[in-house]
């Protein structure tokens, strides 16, 4: 292992994970103020009405079947009975038609950013970079249920390699020779994530956290009182 | 029952000379920022008019307030709280920002920085979304008024539909008044109760809705939720904002900027008790109709010593319960029952009222030569140049017989006080016809043609003793109070008091000092006004 393989494949998901922690952490007690979607809705709708939709349940789906991918080892899969032929059949199609909603929808979402004035105007710096960070991962993540689970006669196993490496990170043991078995795709997908996580707390993406479960049990109407009783939160 | 206290205000439309003084003095306070250039927190509309945002009435469109389902159950109009969440990501009732209009600026250091030439230097529009210029600029606030391009828009007025035959728009039959409008700080608001953060909430001392900035999350429901559309979506920090009845002047026993400066005197704030357990029912009323009597039984009598008795149990101060006797809101919505709510059938309980104009119909009956007399304005309601049906879309959820009952009273006053003092005479005739007493229709017309300052506005200043005790406790351990946990040593002396305001994240706590002196200012000028008999 040279070290640029020990910083890639070691050091780099553990700066991720705490800048990912540290990050939120700092946000959420000095930047409550940006902490917000930024809607652009109401400057245009046009495109949005579908496009911002798409994309998220789309993002949401696809998250959901990275959770499965990589944190669920196969030997516990196969355990439940799940052949590895249908496992391919199910997380191809169903991760390719997550991933396939969520690329129209992104694509929607950059031509409107792209072609209206008033919201590209309203696009920050940091906005460009989380951008950039989406199209590539999109873009990775598709090609590689296409081509390495779908469209091929010998689909990539990326249980026995990516997920090894990525589970051995939560032992602390990391699993470098497991991840560097995977097609060079997989490996930029991964390192590019691990950048993206880095990156996320300081993005407008902290509104992920925000989605409001709690308004299903709340009462409509609340009340606060001017002076709460005794405030000592420190900041 | 459940007392609370809730600052309202009533305008009299009557004496709206449609100046936007309000508007104007609100902006400069409140909206003048980057992000709220398109926002008014107070605005005035010609009435017919399309409105702002365009159509703002047409719930059929907007799906803002409550509406009650197949039960009679309420519930908001735009959906429960599974359907909101799942259109989280692209509000389906949301206005566009051309709904309102595009913001603008001129480049007006063109005018002196122009090089010499044979035209005078012309400073162009830009928009304020995207810089770019403006060659043609297509729509901005009142661009309707005073009936701008009325022939071609006035049926674009969803109060109109119905009545067309009723408003015209040709000179000799138009009619119109002024609307001048913010926040209804209602008793039930569905903005509140759309907002998926629960950054949004009324306060339990005065009934103020606020949003809360650090909370808000942009969700943007609250904007779609509110029927009359009041709540704005600052589109730079991706927060809502709304009009705040200017709180930290009524924490200081201060009306509202709009209210100080409005040039007509038309506006009113005072305190109105209410059974806060009698809300939602009320809310719930079946038949629209009925919901303007609904609202005024949740008010309670602040003469009666068990109500008194019981606000001073609910924690209400003394000093609130006696301005909730003075209160000219209280007096003008329940005891002479001339003011009414701006659309009651959204059922959100709104409380900012108003008196119906009467003003055009004894206009042109004077001219006719007629007298103000009640024998010939009351039947002359009816031809009213402002139609009762246009007034009761607006204020009665319909009804005409309530608006006809309103300017029946209003004529009344006119005509008793004419009696009086131009002939003379005291006749009791007139108050009985309308069911008033003598005192009533006096005290009604001191409230409303007199209108002084002290009159209008009875704001009681917020117990900010309670505050102070706050800042007593900055740095200590926040559990020591009488019969508290006691002492917890773990919390170091960084501690700080965490006060809520405007925009407050990171914000140091609002410096009231300059509102207070100006306050105590206003105070003394009107003190002297009424030694000198001058105010």
């Amino acid at each position: 292992m040279n070290s640029g393989e020990i910083l890639l494949w070691m050091i780099l998901p553990y700066v991720a994970v705490t800048t990912f922690a540290v990050g939120h952490w700092w946000r959420y007690r000095n930047d409550q103020f940006a902490w917000t979607s930024r809607s652009t809705q109401l400057l245009d709708g046009s495109v949005l009405g579908w496009a911002s939709p798409a994309f998220h349940y789309g993002a949401l789906a696809a998250i959901g079947g990275h959770v499965i991918g990589v944190c669920i080892p196969p030997s516990v899969t196969s355990g439940v009975g799940i052949t590895e032929g249908f496992y391919r059949w199910f997380a191809g199609i169903a991760g390719g038609l997550a991933g396939l909603v969520t690329l129209v929808g992104f694509v929607g979402l950059v031509y409107r950013r792209a072609t209206s004035d008033r919201v590209r105007r309203s696009t920050t710096r940091l906005d460009y970079v989380t951008y950039l960070l989406l199209t590539v991962l999109i873009l990775l993540g598709v090609a590689m249920t296409l081509f390495h689970t779908l469209a091929t006669s010998s689909p990539h196993e990326y249980r026995e390699t990516i997920g090894v490496w990525w589970r051995s990170l939560f032992y602390f043991d990391p699993n470098v020779a497991a991840a560097q078995g995977a097609p060079l795709i997989y490996q930029l997908h991964a390192i590019i994530a691990w950048a993206f996580w880095g990156f996320f707390p300081f993005s407008r993406l902290v509104h992920a956290w925000s989605i409001p479960l709690q308004y299903l049990g709340r009462p409509y109407i609340l009340y606060r009182r001017r002076y709460a009783a005794a405030p000592t939160k420190s900041r | 029952m459940r007392i609370r206290a809730q600052v309202g205000m009533v305008m009299n439309l009557d004496k709206c000379i449609g100046c936007h003084t309000c508007s104007v003095t609100c902006k400069q306070v409140w909206t003048n920022r980057p992000g709220a250039e398109y926002m008014w927190f107070n605005d005035v509309e010609t009435k017919p008019g399309v409105g702002y945002p365009k159509r703002w009435e047409d719930q059929e469109q907007w799906r803002g307030g409550w509406e009650l389902d197949r039960k009679g159950k309420l519930r908001l109009k735009a959906g429960g709280r599974v359907k909101k969440l799942l259109s989280i990501f692209s509000n389906p009732d949301l206005p566009r920002i051309d709904d309102y209009y595009e913001p603008w600026t001129y480049d007006y250091a063109k005018l002196i920085t122009a090089p010499l030439s044979e035209h005078d230097p012309v400073a162009r529009a830009h928009s304020q979304l995207t810089g770019k210029v403006m060659d043609e600029i297509h729509w901005g606030p009142n661009w309707d008024d005073n009936l701008a391009g009325a022939p071609e828009r006035i049926h674009q007025d969803p109060l109109t539909d119905g009545i067309q035959e009723q408003v015209r728009a040709t000179y000799e039959q138009a009619f119109m008044f002024y609307l001048p409008r913010i926040c209804e700080h209602c008793l039930n608001p569905s903005c509140v109760a759309s907002c998926p953060s629960g950054a949004m909430y009324k306060r339990e001392e005065d009934g103020i809705v606020l949003v809360d900035q650090a909370k808000c999350r942009g969700w943007r429901f609250c904007v779609s939720g509110c029927p009359y559309k009041k709540v704005y979506f600052n589109h730079l920090t991706g927060k809502a904002e709304k009009c705040t009845l200017c709180y930290p002047r009524i924490e200081n026993g201060m009306p509202t900027i709009c209210s100080e400066t409005c040039v007509g005197r038309i506006r009113y704030i005072g305190l109105v008790l209410y059974d806060a357990d009698r809300v939602e029912a009320a809310a719930s009323t079946p038949d629209e109709h009925d919901l303007l009597d609904a609202q005024r039984d949740v008010f309670l009598d602040p003469e009666d010593p068990a109500v008194r008795r019981q606000a001073a149990s609910d924690g209400i101060p003394d000093d609130w319960i006696e301005a909730a006797r003075r209160s000219p809101v209280y007096a003008l919505a329940h005891r002479y029952r001339v003011a009414l709510p701006l659309h009651p059938e959204y059922r959100t309980l709104p409380m900012v009222w108003y008196v119906p104009p009467l003003s055009p119909i004894v206009n042109s009956l004077e001219t006719d030569g007629y007298e103000a007399d009640p024998d010939h304005v009351f039947p002359a309601i009816e031809a009213m140049r402002i139609p009762v049906d246009y007034l009761a879309n607006l204020l009665a959820a319909g009804d005409g017989e309530v608006i006809r009952d309103v300017l029946r009273r209003l004529a009344a006053m006119r005509g008793h006080m004419r009696k009086r003092e131009v002939l003379g005479e005291h006749d009791e005739a007139i108050a009985a016809a309308v069911g008033m007493s003598i005192e009533d229709v006096e005290d009604m017309y001191r409230l409303l043609a007199i209108a002084k300052y002290e009159d209008r506005y009875v704001i009681p200043k917020a117990h900010t003793e309670l505050a102070g005790r706050l800042m007593e406790q900055q740095g200590t351990c926040g559990l020591d109070f009488a019969g508290g946990p006691g002492n917890c040593g773990a919390i170091g002396y960084d501690s700080q008091v965490d006060v809520e305001g405007f925009m407050l994240a990171n914000e140091e706590p609002v410096e009231l000092d300059i509102v207070q002196m100006l306050g105590e200012q206003r105070r003394r000028d009107a003190e002297r006004g009424r030694v000198d008999g001058s105010a």
